[in-house]
This record gives structure tokens, sequence and C-alpha cells, in this order.
């Protein structure tokens, strides 16, 4: 199975410990992600709150060198691009989707690409997400015929957020209110999956720089729901997902006085874990809030030298460890 | 509020909010049922709700709508547009607006001053380098904006580079002049139709 490759910029640092790990398990699954040659930055969601057409242009650059490179190479006619960011999907298939729904866009934006010397014909790649991708293509049974190492015990709480499975204009996949593609994936590796009732309500995205309040209430009720149902960790399909549960999961203790300690993981990390990779190749370790203690409790990492000392002081110190903190407001 | 089947569109500002939009966002259709707002995480937060955005766009309430900190505070969450049963393109409205306000000068007044300083600071990265840029997005969006929260901010850049999760410096993408031509043509196509 042979992919295009969309990484989007999270990926390529603050998100690394996603692309290393979505590699890893690529290849035991025998996945090819081949990733688009120079692509460009999809605009998240700033871009079009500025620009109009050079929004759409911006993304389409990136569909134009996908097809290019994708299409025809291996006489597969439609190319397939894979996102593993849930805003990069978003844009990548919400583009090709108005492009089609209008011509005078199309128009316009393959004007704006023959500037580059590209042009980009709507419907000619199929925009799929990463957990697309592994459960219907690579499928349960193949993952759970790759699994050595089962993470029995482990429970934890699926996270989908939003654009996965909203507004979902193609390639729907999974319910748009309650997606459960993710928690069967979960159950396929050996772990406990517990009721989040608000596994796709949104993280506010881009909002903690706007708001702190209203950034940091979303985040909170998140984190609160996922401790009611006592998962020991969060598992998600975005980098910027994982940025705001796990960099600001600090601010929102100190801003609520809760004592949130819930480890925020990518999907492929476990994914990697059960098929019995150590936990460095799948970038264990990089994430605020140590995943280390649960996944040692279960036996798929060593204890780290964090764990030996004893529990942390709840109390937070300001002159300690640099810890996210939001600005306050005013 | 009289239950009319759908919004009148005879106001310019209603015309010129599906003009901007880059496909027609449907707002005709709009039945004024508020499953929208109920639907809106960020919605106690906001001036106003969608659906009460969209009757003020109907009647011709400009200033007052591009002055409203709501579609600054949506979140793109999409909840709205799966659940309206107009299939309205929600989501799209309130980027179209955020434009309109931007262009119209009214951004830096709205209730959520620092949202259009944030995303012009990102555009003006990715058109720059063809890549977001978190460290130096963060860096020259604090220091020109909020310079007395930049040190405040630290502390997330500190534990990022930490990590090993954030770049010291931009990595341009190969081809930046191909993609400079491509967004200055589209630059030129919106100016010619008088678009933003
Ligand atoms: S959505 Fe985010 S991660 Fe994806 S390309 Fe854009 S800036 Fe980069
Ligand atoms: S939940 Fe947050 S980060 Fe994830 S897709 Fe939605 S807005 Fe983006
Ligand atoms: S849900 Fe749709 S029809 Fe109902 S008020 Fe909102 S936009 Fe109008
Ligand atoms: S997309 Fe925006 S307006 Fe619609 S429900 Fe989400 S935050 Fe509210």
């Amino acid at each position: 199975m042979r992919y295009g490759y969309y990484p989007g910029c999270s990926l390529e640092r603050n998100a690394g410990a996603y692309h290393t790990s979505l590699m890893a398990v690529a290849a035991q699954l025998g996945v090819e992600f081949a990733e688009v040659d120079d692509w460009n930055c999809c605009g998240a969601t700033e871009f079009i709150a500025v620009n109009r057409l050079r929004a759409y242009a911006l993304v389409s650059r990136n569909l134009a060198l996908a097809a290019r490179q994708t299409n025809g190479s291996n006489g597969a006619a439609r190319g397939q691009l894979v996102a593993p960011c849930s805003a990069c999907f978003l844009n990548l298939s919400k583009v090709d989707h108005y492009l089609s729904e209008s011509p005078a866009l199309t128009n316009d934006v393959n004007n704006a690409l023959a500037a580059g010397g590209l042009s980009y014909e709507p419907g000619s790649l199929r925009v799929r997400h990463l957990l697309d991708v592994m459960v219907n293509d690579v499928g349960y049974e193949r993952v759970a015929a790759t699994v050595r190492r089962p993470l029995r015990g482990l429970r934890v709480a699926p996270y989908y957020g939003c654009l996965v499975v909203r507004p979902g204009f193609r390639e729907r996949f999974d319910d748009p209110e309650y997606p459960t593609s993710l928690d069967r994936l979960m159950r396929t590796l050996g772990a406990t999956v517990v009721d989040f009732p608000l596994k796709a309500h949104c993280c506010g995205g881009h909002m903690t720089q706007i708001s702190r309040d209203v950034a940091l209430e979303l985040i909170r009720r998140l984190l609160k729901n996922a401790a009611d149902y006592q998962a020991d960790m969060i598992v998600t399909l975005c980098p910027m997902c994982q940025l705001n549960l796990d960099a600001f999961q600090e601010s929102v203790n100190s801003m609520f006085g809760t004592e949130y300690r819930i480890p925020i993981l990518f999907f492929t990390q476990l994914m990697g874990l059960a098929f019995g990779l150590p936990p460095a190749a799948v970038g264990i370790g990089k994430e605020f809030i140590d995943a280390r203690p649960a996944l040692a409790r279960i036996g798929a990492a060593p204890p780290a030298e964090a764990e030996a000392a004893p529990k942390r002081k709840p109390r937070r110190n300001d002159q300690s460890l640099p810890l996210p903190q939001m600005p306050e407001e005013e | 509020m009289a239950t009319s089947a759908s919004l009148s569109r005879t106001s310019d500002f209603f015309r010129e909010v599906v003009a901007e939009a880059p496909v027609d966002p449907r707002l005709e259709a709009c039945l004024q049922c508020g499953t929208c707002g109920g639907s809106c995480p960020s919605g106690p937060d906001m001036d106003h709700t969608p659906r009460a955005l969209f009757a003020m766009i109907a009647a011709g309430m400009r200033d007052a709508v591009l002055r409203s900190n709501t579609p600054w505070y949506c979140v793109s969450c999409y909840y709205c547009m799966e659940r309206c049963p107009q299939e309205i393109r929600i989501t799209d409205v309130m980027y179209t607006l955020k434009r309109m306000a931007i262009k119209a000068g009214y951004s830096a007044q709205t209730s959520a001053p620092r949202a259009p300083g944030f995303a012009q600071t990102f555009v003006d990265h990715v058109e720059n380098y063809g890549r977001s840029f978190e460290l130096g997005l963060i860096t020259r969006y604090y220091l020109s904006h909020r310079p007395l929260d930049a040190l405040k901010m630290a502390p997330l850049g500190m534990g990022l580079l930490k990590r090993k999760r954030l770049d010291l410096s931009p990595r341009p993408i190969r081809q930046i002049d191909q993609l400079k031509a491509i967004l200055d043509r589209a630059r030129e196509i919106d100016a010619a139709a008088q678009l933003t």
C-alpha cells in the first residue's frame, strides 16, 4: 500500500513524536507513506480568516504537487493523500470539495497556480485522514495480527476532536458526534476503552492564543471528563489537540485549582508499543505530562527516573520547572 | 420574531457577505431555528449567537455585525454545520466575516481584539517561509501585539524547547518563489474582483 503523505508543519517539530511513531508503525504494517515533495503549510484556520483566494491557492499548491507525484505513478489513476493532522486533513479535503462544487473558484485557483506552473483538477486525489487509512485500509484484523504486546490493563479515553469527523465533506468514515473507530482500534491493541462522552468536542484549536479563559475552559472539560471515567491517558489523532491538552494542562490546573496529570499520546504511539517497539522508537518522553508511569504500570515501558521519586508536590511553585503558562488576561 | 421561512436577502450587506464567501454559503435558507447557537462551544462568550448574527446580516446591520466578537470566538468545531437543518455553511460565513472585519478596519474594536493580530502574524510567516514557524510566530506575535505578555509566554516556549519540540530558526520550503508567485497572482485576481 502506497500513499502520498502530507505531514503538516506540526509534525516537523512540536508533534515530532506523531511523525516518528506513524512511520515506525507503517513500516511494521508494510504501508508506504511518500512525503509530498516541497509541500507548504495549509494555512490552518488562520489563512482563510485573512485572505480568500490566497487561502485556496495555498492549499491547492499542495493538492497539485501531490497529484503530480502520486497519480498514475503506480497504475492507480487516482492517488491517495494522507494527512495525520486534523486541520490539514480538513483543509485539503474541503478545498478539493469546494473546488469540485464551484467551477468559478477552480478557475481562479488554477489561474493563480499557473503563475507557478501548476494546475489541479478537483477530485483527482482522495484525501484521507491517517486514522481512516489505519482502520479501513490496513484494517483491524491486520493490526491485531501485528500486536506482540497487548496493552492489557491500560484505560484509554479516545479523543477525536472536531475535524476528522466533522463536517465530513468527503470520505466520511465515522459518526460525526459519537465516533467509535478509534475505540475499536484501541481495543484491538488490548487496551480498555473508557466511555468518553466528550470525545468529539473541541479543544479550542488556536483559541489558546486568543482568549485564555475560553480556551482553558474547553480543555478543562475534556480533562475532567476523562478523569471522571478514570482514564489512565487520553489518546489523540491531531497535533493541535495533543499540544492543547498536554502543554496547557498545568495552566488548567493553576486556573481551576485542579490536579490533573493525564498523559496525552498519539494513537500511533500506542500502536507502536503494542507492536512491541521500544518507547523511544515511538517518541515517548516528549510529552509535558510524562506517560511513562502509566505505561510502566502495564509493563509497556521501563519505569522512568522521575517515577522513582515520590509523587510530585501537588502545589505548584512558580520558581520551578518551566511549565506552560498562559498570560493573564489584561 | 416572526417565523419567516427564510432570511430576506434584500440588504446590500447580505449580498456582500454571500459574494465574499468562497462558495455559496446558502445563507438565505436560514430558518432562524437556533440549532447553531445551541451547538456552539463558544456560544456563552459570544456577543451574538450565530443565529442572531445571521438575522442581523439580513437586516443590513453592517457595523454591529463586523464589530461583533462572534466570528473571532468561532473555534471551527463544525458542530453547527453538522447539525444545521438547512446545510448552511456557517463556519465559512464566520471566516468570511473575519476577513470583512479586517478589511473594514473593525477587527481591533471587537471584544476579541487579539485574534486578528494572531491570524495576520501566522499568515505573514507562511507567506515568507511556506511553513508555519512556531517560535518566530509566538515571538513576533507577542512582541508586536502583546509586549507585556511576551515574558509570561516564555515558559511554554522553554518547555517546548527542552523537549526539542520547537525549531530555533525557520526552515523555508525550497520553491518559496513559486509559492510567492502563486499567492501574488491570487491577490491580483481578488483585487480585480474587489474581494478580500
Ligand atoms: S494546519 Fe497546522 S500543522 Fe497543518 S500545515 Fe497548517 S500549520 Fe501546519
Ligand atoms: S479538537 Fe481542536 S485541535 Fe482538534 S481538530 Fe478540533 S479544533 Fe483542531
Ligand atoms: S442552524 Fe442553520 S437554519 Fe438554524 S439558525 Fe442556524 S444557520 Fe439558521
Ligand atoms: S463552527 Fe464556530 S460557530 Fe459553529 S459551532 Fe463551532 S465554534 Fe460555533
